[in-house]
């Protein structure tokens, strides 16, 4: 096809590998690639943008890439805290990959994005690395957060990454404070507030609205629908489950959510939105395979045919290959290639994180306040572990 | 560590700033440059009387609440990221005018008046810390702050923790709070005992002008959450303070009246009812020594201990109720580190654990009253 010689380019260097094998190689070409979503966006209060999406072949390599390392991770995950090397909750975020990938694609490190529990693979994609995000899993030293928040408190101050929260629904003052602040410092850049349909229900979402909305803050507010709230259906938690038309007079957008270009194009849409105009609700129409977290089976309020279903119908990670694949960008036997090297990158870096040491008893006491004041601190006998906070 | 000062190395240490988004000329605060050591180095010392420390000129007279103002303007002046969150700060002036005229002079954007929305607009000053800013969250009446206790206690008490160290919280949560004057139970809480457990944050209770001003100040340049409690019947106290700029020590206590007999511990407006005490006990004989905690998170067990291994006699005196209040912490304390220098069990005056009534007489016998005080300095002294 004409095209796609187009979109082929020879590039400078190659792996030595597969060099000697392919008859062409894995397309990183930059040119230009028009794309239609799976379905048009829905909107409330203002006009959508556009079905098409313009991307790369490059971009597409590393949308699957990135998609294949977490889906990678998060299986690996489930793995260790089967083993009990990962103990109390643990929530995974397969199926929802396209997410935060897509999100990243459209930004920059200077927005900020927030979450709530289901946070890894969104450190990953804020630039958060392998090894610091299973030693924090596993509470070892080594972990983004020092083996001492645990999954659901992963943060990446420089990359504008602010967590990681246990509390449903809180996060999202919190986004809005961030969305405050960079209006308040002019920065131009916007924060992503995330949150699940459970938490869509929560009072002081509305509150943290009402204030964006009032003072124009550039704040996005994005709903990862994934349709059930722990072990509640949509349905039975929320009498209008139209996430996307909450936000009243604050206009919304529904996307979805396993089509990481619908949503790379939702997130650029928003980000100019919100600078300009203030507060805007997305709904990212998506699906977790695994339960809530480790301890739920999630089977016991959905059948098995339902979520079998969404992974043969819907899954980003096979929407992505199957795209790859059509435009000839890869042959089929490359992509089973980079995922055995993404399982094997992710089997090191778990090697690595299990070789970190727990932490120190004295982290015990640090961070506990910014400025210490040399006070004493106890353990319970009031004997053995006595220290200073720091 | 970081010192105090390098950690506000950005912010130029003289005011008025340049480059400063205020809108109206407001007179510069006169700060003596032999007097400045850097931001955060001005400590008075905390066993100087409370009211007129030496100054080089005469001070000025105020109202409580005019000192916690005039602490609020001197620091947006100074920082540009010093902010106020609210309701009814702004335009309305602040329901006890402690924000009158903020507004005017630093714009609708460093002066915010916030729907009535507790748990978000704290989540928000929380979210705005986390980036940078410090901003003070008032609590229009403490007790309302209730509804943002999820946020006060896991994100900002908690994140600097749960982030190893990556985010701090510069935050300073203040409000009126403690029984008023037939305010009902709903607009009386002493919210000192819900939040004293969170761990990370910091407590402080002013009770004077001079200690108001010294302490927001010093709330406000703190890396940490801070949380300033005001009390509701203190706000029209009058005080000549100093001119020159000054900013007290978070985490000291306050000698009040220096004696021998009995150490009473005390804070915020019980320290008024212990000192109309004092009068009675100086009159029956007894030499009371008299200290205001003001920090109630973490103690002063520096000055408290001292006080104690002198008198050996220990009083608290506290508008918390009875059952896990600071009086039961601070007891603890006392005993885990100065058993050896008591010659008489602690005792410790406390409210009732009712909710605070309505009618006149009740509320007086909710909260300890002086004749109770006096009782209890004798049966102490035995």
């Amino acid at each position: 096809m004409a095209a796609a010689a187009l979109l082929r380019r020879i590039p400078a260097a190659r792996a030595p590998a597969t060099a000697f094998m392919a008859a062409r190689p894995i397309s990183d070409s930059t040119a230009a690639l028009t794309i239609e979503t799976s379905v048009p966006f829905t909107s409330h209060l203002v006009d959508p943008p556009s079905r098409d999406v313009t991307t790369t072949p490059a971009e597409l390599m590393t949308f699957f890439r990135d998609m294949s390392l977490m889906r990678r991770m998060e299986i690996a995950a489930d793995s260790l805290y089967k083993a009990k090397l990962i103990r109390g909750f643990c929530h995974l975020y397969d199926g929802q990959e396209a997410v935060a990938v897509g999100m990243e694609a459209a930004i920059t490190r200077g927005d900020s994005i927030i979450t709530a529990y289901r946070d890894h693979c969104i450190y990953l994609a804020r630039g958060g690395d392998l090894v610091s995000a299973f030693s924090e899993l596993m509470g070892r030293e080594a972990g983004c957060s020092r083996g001492k928040g645990g999954s659901m408190h992963f943060y990446k101050k420089d990359a504008n990454f602010y967590g990681g929260h246990g509390i449903v629904g809180a996060q999202v003052p919190l986004g809005c404070g961030l969305a405050f602040a960079q209006k308040y410092k002019k920065e131009d850049t916007a924060t992503f507030a995330l949150y699940g349909d459970g938490a869509a229900n929560q009072g002081q979402l509305f509150e943290a609205l009402n204030i964006s909305a009032l003072w124009k803050l550039p704040a996005i507010l994005v709903c990862e629908n994934n349709h059930y709230g722990m072990g509640t259906a949509e349905w039975r938690a929320a009498k209008s489950p139209a996430y996307y038309k909450r936000g009243d007079y604050v206009p919304g957008l529904k996307v979805d959510g396993m089509d990481v270009l619908a949503v790379k194009q939702a997130c650029r849409f928003a980000k100019e939105h919100a600078v300009a105009n203030g507060p805007i609700v997305l709904e990212m129409d998506t699906y977790r395979y695994h339960g809530h977290s480790m301890s739920d089976p999630g089977s016991t309020y959905r059948t098995r045919d339902e979520i079998s279903g969404v992974r043969q119908e819907r899954d980003p990670i096979e929407r992505i290959r199957k795209l790859i694949l059509a435009h000839d960008l890869a042959t089929a036997a490359e992509l089973k290639d980079m995922e055995k090297e993404i399982r094997k990158q992710v089997d090191d870096a778990i090697a690595k994180a299990k070789e970190s040491s727990m932490p120190d008893t004295s982290e015990l006491f640090t961070n506990v306040y910014k400025k210490g004041f040399g006070v004493e601190s106890f353990g319970p006998d009031r004997k053995e572990l006595r220290a200073t906070l720091p | 560590m970081a010192t105090a000062s390098s950690l506000r190395a950005a912010v130029p240490a003289t005011a008025p700033c340049a480059g400063l988004r205020s809108t109206s000329a407001a007179s510069s605060v006169r700060v003596a440059p032999a007097a400045r050591g850097g931001r955060g180095r001005l400590v008075a010392k905390a066993d100087a009387p409370s009211s007129a420390t030496a100054s080089k000129s005469d001070g000025h007279e105020l109202l409580l609440f005019e000192a916690l103002r005039e602490a609020l303007i001197e620091e947006m002046k100074l920082d540009p990221t010093v902010c106020v969150f609210g309701e009814d700060v702004g335009h309305y002036g602040g329901s006890y005018k402690v924000t009158k005229g903020l507004a005017d002079m630093f714009g609708d954007l460093r002066v915010l008046d916030t729907p009535i929305a507790e748990n978000s607009f704290t989540g928000m000053g929380v979210g705005a810390g986390m980036k940078g800013l410090r901003p003070v969250v008032e609590g229009m009446n403490m007790g309302f702050l209730l509804l943002a206790y999820n946020q006060i206690s896991n994100n900002c008490g908690m994140l600097h923790y749960t982030s190893g160290g990556q985010f701090k919280i510069p935050l300073v949560i203040r409000g009126p709070g403690g029984v008023g004057r037939q305010l009902g139970a709903e607009h009386s809480q002493r919210l000192e005992s819900y939040f004293q457990s969170i761990p990370g944050l910091q407590m402080v209770a002013c009770s004077t002008p001079y200690n108001a001003k010294g302490l927001m100040k010093a709330a406000i340049r703190s890396e940490n959450p801070v949380v300033l409690f005001e009390h509701v019947l203190l706000y029209n106290l009058k005080e000549k303070i100093p001119d020159e700029e000054y900013v007290l020590c978070l985490e000291e206590a306050e000698m009040v009246r220096p004696g021998e007999h009995v150490t009473i511990l005390t804070y915020s407006r019980m320290r008024y009812h212990v000192m109309q005490a004092a009068k009675t006990l100086v009159n029956k004989g007894y030499d009371p020594e008299v200290i205001d905690i003001r920090s109630l998170k973490p103690f002063d067990l520096h000055t408290i201990g001292n006080s104690i291994k002198k008198t050996h006699r220990v009083l608290i005196v506290e508008e918390c109720m009875r059952t896990g209040g600071i009086g039961a912490s601070l007891r603890s304390a006392i005993i885990d580190n100065f058993w050896d220098y008591l010659d008489a069990p602690i005792m410790c005056l406390s409210s009732q654990d009712v909710p605070t009534p309505y009618a006149s007489t009740l509320e007086d016998a909710t909260v300890v009253q002086p004749a109770q005080i006096v009782a209890a300095v004798e049966q102490i002294c035995q």
